[in-house]
């Protein structure tokens, strides 16, 4: 194989492993945030075995989000030369400001958040979290604009055998940053209210520390079922009007649509195939991809057929992901919302099978992240850089195809290894489960 | 007036001291347990850093990032050029930064002292790698810079010669002496006493070898010694490493642990600031033609625009992130107390 698909492969596999990590990261955060500031206001110790035990969850998962990332910052310039040369102008600010304004502080103030529990006032330690989940929102935030720039580039000029920057503020908030962001930092908040719903979920099926399952639970449903809905509408609806505006190729991929037309279908389900380009078994509501992205049942959506083939998207890619994103989206309001409406005729804690479906339900926020940022960056191809730069002239000249494998090999075994050893610890973890909350009269 | 090149060959060099002071210290502490045979004093070694570890690895992360974005032909090509050996490096971070949590979780003694392990080789190699990478710029990498064009034949084994394995040799053994000086500020009883013998043997080695290693490096890399003397940062930098060489068995005599942490870390910072001033205005010299083909702050930067705009963003970040890590530093002070939540 030539350097070029092997250096695709290694970025995607090292990314794709790391992105796992972050979206927990993020969304456990953000839902610590509220659980140790009802634990800090109300003086309630139930809260507080929460934010003990979902604290070391988020730490054993922080680890591993850094130990993959520190990959990520370097593979750029390792993988990527030719492309870092290129855009290193534009492409290489974000990354720095993110390990200015976010790494540092995430970092820090986690251990902060994990030791410091006895050592620093409870209005400090609250404050440490809160730094914890604004540090990896803003890691998120310049990542993205990095990503985004990639996607609609703005705010340079191409001279001198680059990319160099004109208007810094352009280039930061380019036509999908803010689109994205929001997209991207949702999807994050479902996978951690998934992950701690169906963790407290579990340990009231296996009756440990009911109570203080059950409070978290609550939490992570109601919370659960407003970034759900959040996600759809507005984030959804906007980032697919913004894709049609900006990347109508990726659109049309994405939504298997070949033939410009007004009164667009809206894909439902269907099977793509490449020779001859055709999406076999198509399920599709007319009018309504028009009506969702233009407001306008008669509006007119491009199809692939207006743009030369050499620079359409992998169809099958595209579109499957996009779907299966799709799909996943609305299962996670469908199952949000049962669990809400039995919270509110307060039966939840009793329906076994709605718990069971919420343990196994953990991972698949994860997935649609995957499937979501499948379908962003298969859907961006042939470009590296949308309209400026082929991914098929970005890789290291001077990197052989032979080092290219030998990571590849090096970093999936070793990915493996941390998957697996992850998992057990994590499952182990969550079995012991939470601290017994000591009664009223032993903490005074 | 200093141009906005040298202002950005500055902070990436201020990046570089401060990874080198900071994760330096706990690279250090990795190498010691690698010789630590008593479980307690291992779980005090972990603890020592586990707090703050992270934070420190987030300067050698802010360098990749700055070099990217002031100057990304260096980043490109030297990245891309030690391919394997950074794929070796990334693979010891890897294990380093899981060993802790792993460590905690993990509960036969024979997985506690597997992943202390990875800590440790997880820590040497990078300490060493470091240092080989010092060498291997210092003595020149065949690279060429040519209207615009930048070629290079770097070779994994090419870059394992005698004298990058001497730098090093002396990178890895002036971390370890800085770790084994952190750890007498966290340390008690005979663990103490422990350290501050490591401390006092690896001082001498350090001496030994940072004389060495200039000898050779005066042999190796001529280029790098020209017009040094008439600099007066030069010997600005060179009196205040002299003292704070001869300070640290004197402090550690004294039982004066912070200030002698205080020196160790005066030092790092004045030999990262000597090897800048050295290579200034060049990132990387070029063993084929020094003169025309290496790589400098001017030829290899990116636009004025862009280090403004950065220059800004760092104005605006680092002097928060310096006020919270000395917060962190302050909470965390004195010795290691092992409770139900360490590692």
């Amino acid at each position: 194989m030539d350097a070029n698909v092997l250096a695709r492969i290694q970025f995607a596999m090292t990314i794709g492993f790391h992105f796992l990590f972050p979206p927990l990261t993020i969304g456990l955060a953000w839902i610590l945030v509220i659980i140790e500031a009802l634990g800090w206001k109300k003086k309630n110790e139930i809260y507080v075995a929460i934010g003990k035990f979902f604290g070391k969850i988020l730490a054993l998962i922080f680890a591993i989000g850094v130990a993959t990332g520190v990959v990520m910052e370097f593979q750029f310039g390792t993988n990527w030369a030719e492309y870092s040369k290129f855009v290193g102008d534009i492409f290489g600010a974000p990354l720095a400001a993110e390990g200015i304004f976010a790494f540092f502080l995430e970092s820090t103030f986690l251990g902060l958040y994990i030791f410091g529990r006895e050592r620093v006032s409870k209005g400090v330690h609250w404050f440490s979290i809160f730094m914890v989940a604004v540090g990896s929102t803003i890691s998120a935030f310049w990542i993205l604009v990095a990503n985004s720039w990639q996607q609609t580039p703005a705010g340079y000029i191409v001279q001198n055998g680059r990319a160099e920057l004109v208007d810094f503020w352009a280039a930061v908030f380019n036509p999908s940053t803010m689109v994205r962001f929001h997209h991207t930092f949702d999807a994050a908040l479902i996978s951690g209210a998934f992950l701690m719903a169906g963790i407290a979920a579990y340990l009231i099926l296996k009756k440990k520390e009911t109570e203080t399952a059950k409070k978290a639970l609550k939490v992570a449903v109601i919370f659960g079922l407003v970034v759900s809905l959040l996600e759809v509408f507005p984030f959804g609806d906007l980032h697919s009007k913004q894709v049609a505006k900006t990347q109508p190729e990726k659109f049309a991929a994405q939504q298997g649509l070949f033939d410009t037309q007004k009164n667009a279908p809206l894909s439902l389900f269907g099977i793509p195939s490449a020779n001859p380009p055709e999406i076999k078994m198509h399920i599709a509501i007319p009018g309504l991809l028009s009506l969702l992205t233009y407001n306008d049942v008669n509006a007119e959506v491009k199809g692939l057929n207006d743009f030369p083939q050499s620079e359409w998207p992998p169809l099958f890619l595209t579109f499957t992901s996009y779907h299966g994103m799709v799909a996943l989206g609305m299962l996670f309001i469908l199952i949000m919302g049962i669990s809400a409406f039995y919270l509110y005729r307060k039966t939840l804690y009793e329906k076994k099978f709605l718990l069971k479906i919420l343990v196994w339900a953990i991972p698949l926020p994860l997935l649609a992240c995957q499937l979501g940022w499948i379908a962003a960056e298969v859907g961006r191809q042939p470009w590296i850089v949308y309209k400026l730069m082929k991914t098929a002239d970005a890789a290291s000249a001077n990197v052989s195809a032979g080092e290219i494998l030998f990571s590849i090999i090096l970093f999936g075994i070793i990915y493996i290894l941390l998957g697996a050893i992850f998992l057990f610890i994590l499952i182990r973890k969550i079995k012991a489960g939470p601290d017994p909350v000591k009664s009223k009269e032993a903490s005074l | 007036m200093i141009d906005l090149n040298t202002i950005w060959f500055i902070l990436v060099g201020v990046l570089i001291i401060g990874y080198a002071i900071l994760d330096g210290f706990d690279l250090g502490v990795g190498v010691i347990q690698l010789f630590t045979k008593d479980e307690d004093e291992r779980r005090v070694n972990v603890n020592a850093i586990g707090p703050v570890w992270d934070g420190n690895e987030v300067w050698l992360l802010t360098a990749g990032g700055a070099l990217f974005a002031a100057f990304p032909p260096v980043y490109a090509t030297v990245f891309s050029g030690f391919y394997i050996a950074f794929m070796l490096l990334l693979t010891a971070l890897i294990f380093r930064a899981v060993s802790f949590e792993f460590r905690k979780y993990s509960e036969s003694p024979a997985a506690k002292k597997l992943w202390d392990t990875a800590f440790a080789v997880g820590s040497t190699l990078p300490a060493i790698l470091y240092g080989v990478a010092i060498g291997n710029v210092f003595a020149g990498l065949p690279v060429q810079f040519v209207d615009g064009k930048i070629t290079d034949s770097i070779t994994f084994l090419g870059l394992l010669n005698p004298y990058s394995i001497l730098v090093g040799v002396l990178s890895l053994v002036l971390f370890t002496m800085h770790g084994a000086i952190y750890m007498t500020m966290k340390s008690t009883g005979k663990h103490l006493d422990k350290m501050v013998s490591v401390a006092s043997k690896t001082w001498i080695a350090v001496v030994l070898l940072y004389f060495i290693a200039t000898m050779a490096t005066f042999f190796t890399a001529n280029y790098l010694f020209v017009g040094i003397l008439k600099n007066l940062l030069f010997w600005l930098l060179f009196i205040l490493l002299f003292v704070s060489i001869f300070y640290i068995p004197i402090g550690l005599k004294a039982k004066r642990f912070g200030c002698t942490f205080l020196a160790s870390s005066v030092m790092i910072g004045c030999m990262v600031g000597l090897v800048a001033i050295s290579l200034f205005p060049r990132l990387v010299p070029s063993s084929i033609d020094l003169a025309n083909g290496s790589l400098t702050i001017y030829n290899s930067s990116s636009t004025q625009n862009t280090l403004q705009t950065m220059l800004i963003i760092a104005l605006i970040g680092m002097p928060m992130v310096i006020a919270y890590t000395i917060y962190i530093y302050r909470v965390f002070k004195g010795t290691v107390i092992i409770t139900k939540d360490s590692y």
